[in-house]
């Protein structure tokens, strides 16, 4: 498979200011050093609790922040080996020029607060085509049309408000403001949180089409698991700025070997009243990103702690193919689920 | 099971610029004493008009036109039943929080960010409990081991005595004026700080004594949501009426309050009214559910019966529309959008949507009918029988 994306160590603090001068006191560590690999064509889900620094990383790889520290590097279609750029380096002007913005979009969480209010819908699905590739008039007005085709609208939308739709309605253009520009790549930052369930499924499979048709990646952030589990192929979870896992999503679902994501999975709540399952319901809260704990950064929370957790921070390693882990006790957690819970 | 709250045929409207909004369109439903009642549907269904027109706390420019809401505090006696909406308002303020008491959707706008937590859960033990609280207060002053100044303690006594047999009378309300006197709600408000302290304990919060000295601000997301439940819980209400109140939470933290109510419900209140759009929610936590599309009540069934044979076509396609663990394929959507319920569509709500839509559908709105052992649903197609 041919990568799209590669992130080395990426990090972005947010600094914290203080005292008369404004100062920076300290910084929150929202994304600390995560290393993902992206390629084309897949659906990679990215799935963890609030402030765990899913959008960040979502809004740093298409630079919309700079990153701290770490590389992103983009390989194109046309570009052989070698022929990488890196995002987070280059220079925005620089990024413009090459035609990397178009190619890295992104659809954002909340539909109506992510589209301008004084805007028409043709305006706002055409202002990325008219930034990117210069055209306008007639021709402009057809790609527009085209594209809220594409989405499953009508030329009859094209001169209505934001405040005229509905919420589905909105995130369909809000995803054709994205693919306006012909991208490879698409941050979804929550796209159907905001949704009710009838049509969350309505913008879930219109995002599978788009994807078969245009050869899409996804990076698909989301807090709900069930919607990973039905889109993505791959799927990583975030714990406090680090991936704590990271695996096909199947597989993922199947034999989850981190704790945390045993936690997570444990408490969806699951649509279907025969499922018996062996809840763990994790006590506190997520501690602060200001000042994270020492060593592995789940073990405030979690219910197999050693010594070695608290000193030492796991680092990602490879179980199984394609499937990797930050955990000290990786090989001993089935035991150890067994022992607490009995036989699955 | 004895019916702890009925509804008949609730009809609530909006009146707004665009028109007369529909929201509730003869709601009749019963929660029973002891049961969890789930209300789902999308947002814009009525399920959260439903909660407030039962508490009376419709806002303006909603009214609640017909129907009754009987409450029966009583178990046994059926014949005491409170229709509320014909009651007063004072009557109405002595019962919520009391009787019925509600956990609102948001968690951060539902508590006030000026006032600490202590206060805020304070606030309906001061409100509801006052008598009991005076009671006991007088109790302690006439303990021997009392240790206050002896005819400071006498007054104490006096005053605290007279709250006790009429907490509304008028020289009550002048000593609260007079400067050195009104001194002597430090012990009454002091009690109401212990209790609130014990209920946030109670809640499984950790050091009640420093949380309830502090601000929402200093809290998180299922702290607050905890407080509000503790303010909800505050006065041991028979039902507690839940309105979304896991929606903004995380999965681990929403594990967390789902466990806490499911435990509060053996130990603590009888029942809880839960009004969710999540399907699994609904699955994990009640016995009996009703699902909502436009302002009707479109299936009333038992959780097991719902889940495993749904009858109305709307039910059906709710249950399609949700990923699932275990799934395969495409998921199915409903085509179309919620109607406007300015002018929502004649006969059968759900018919333009509906993929068994027929001629009747199209005319005549269908009733609630109980059609299995327990299974109320509101559709032409069950009663023809071509199901």
């Amino acid at each position: 498979m041919q990568k799209i994306l590669e992130l080395k160590d990426l990090k972005k603090y947010y600094p914290i200011l203080g005292g008369v001068l404004r100062r920076e006191v300290n910084t929150v560590k929202a994304v600390d050093g995560i290393d993902l690999d992206i390629y084309r064509g897949e659906c990679l889900g990215v799935v963890g609790e609030s402030g765990c620094g899913k959008t960040t990383a979502g809004k740093t790889i298409v630079r919309l922040h700079d990153p701290t520290k770490g590389k992103i590097y983009y390989y194109g279609k046309d570009s052989g080996r070698g022929g990488r750029v890196d995002i987070g380096s280059t220079k925005k002007s620089a990024l413009k020029k090459l035609g990397i913005r178009g190619r890295l979009q992104m659809v954002f969480q909340d539909p109506t607060t992510s589209l301008n209010p004084r805007m028409l819908a043709k305006h706002i699905i055409g202002e990325p085509i008219k930034v990117q590739k210069r055209i306008g008039g007639k021709e402009l007005e057809e790609r527009v049309i085209s594209l809220l085709e594409k989405v499953g609208m009508t030329r009859d939308h094209l001169l209505r408000y934001p405040h005229e739709f509905s919420g589905g309605q909105r995130q369909r253009i809000a995803v054709a403001r994205a693919i306006a520009t012909d991208p490879e790549f698409i941050v979804l930052d929550e796209p159907t949180s905001a949704l009710d369930v009838s049509v969350q499924s309505q913008i879930l499979n219109l995002l599978k089409l788009l994807q078969e048709t245009l050869g899409l990646t996804y990076l698909f952030i989301t807090h709900n698991l069930l919607v990973v589990k039905y889109i993505s192929d791959r799927t990583a979870v975030m714990y406090l700025g680090k991936i704590v896992e990271i695996g096909g999503t199947e597989d993922l679902f199947c034999n989850p070997v981190h704790p945390y994501t045993y936690a997570l999975l444990s408490g969806i709540p699951v649509p279907d009243v025969d499922f018996v399952k062996r809840r763990i319901v994790l006590s506190g809260d997520v501690p602060s990103p200001v000042d994270p704990p020492s060593g592995c950064r789940f073990h405030t929370r979690c219910s197999f702690v050693e010594a070695m957790c608290r000193d030492e921070e796991p680092r990602l390693v490879e179980i199984e193919k394609s499937h990797r882990v930050a955990c000290h006790r990786r090989y001993e957690i089935d035991r150890l689920m067994k022992d607490r819970f009995g036989q699955k | 099971m004895a019916t702890l709250l009925e509804t008949v045929d609730l009809v609530t409207d909006f009146y707004t610029y665009e028109g007369v909004v529909k929201a509730l369109n003869k709601i009749s439903l019963v929660v029973d004493h002891g049961a969890t009642f789930g209300l789902v549907g999308e947002s814009g269904c009525g399920k959260s008009v439903t909660a407030r027109s039962i508490m009376r706390i419709v806002q303006e420019p909603g009214r609640i036109e017909r129907g009754k809401v009987i409450v029966y505090l009583d178990e046994k006696n059926r014949q005491a039943g409170v229709d509320l909406l014909q009651q007063s308002e004072a009557y109405m303020q002595a019962f919520r929080g009391d009787c019925i008491s509600m956990i609102f959707q948001e968690p951060n706008a539902a508590l006030n960010p000026i006032m600490s937590i202590g206060d805020q859960v304070c606030e309906s033990f001061l409100f509801h409990q006052k008598r009991e609280m005076c009671a006991k207060i007088l109790e302690d002053l006439c303990a021997p081991e009392c240790r206050t100044f002896y005819p400071l303690r006498k007054l104490q006594r006096a005053i605290y005595r007279m709250a006790v047999h009429a907490p509304d009378t008028l020289v009550l309300k002048i000593l609260d004026r007079i400067p050195l006197m009104k001194l002597w709600q430090k012990r009454f408000k002091k009690e109401a700080k212990r209790r609130s302290i014990e209920i946030v304990g109670k809640l499984g919060i950790p050091n009640p004594r420093q949380i309830v000295e502090q601000y929402p601000h200093n809290l998180s997301g299922g702290m607050k949501q905890r407080i509000v439940i503790a303010m909800a819980l505050a006065c041991s209400p028979m039902l507690l009426i839940a309105d979304e109140a896991t929606s903004n939470l995380d999965v681990t933290i929403q594990a967390q309050i789902l466990e806490l109510l499911r435990q509060l419900r053996k130990e603590v209140i009888s029942s809880i009214l839960l009004i969710t759009h999540d399907l699994g929610v609904v699955a994990e936590t009640c016995d009996r559910v009703g699902v909502m599309y436009a302002g009707n009540l479109c299936e009333v069934a038992d959780v097991k019966d719902l889940f495993s044979k749904p009858l109305h076509p709307y039910t059906k396609a709710l249950l399609d529309a949700v990923p699932k663990f275990s799934m395969e394929g495409t998921l199915k959507s409903i085509e179309g959008n919620v109607p406007n319920l300015v002018t929502p569509p004649p006969g059968c709500r759900f018919h333009p949507r509906c993929p068994h839509a027929m001629g009747i559908c199209r005319m005549e709105p269908p009733i609630l009918t109980e059609v299995r052992n327990n299974h109320l649903t509101a559709c032409h197609l069950i009663k023809s029988g071509k199901t």
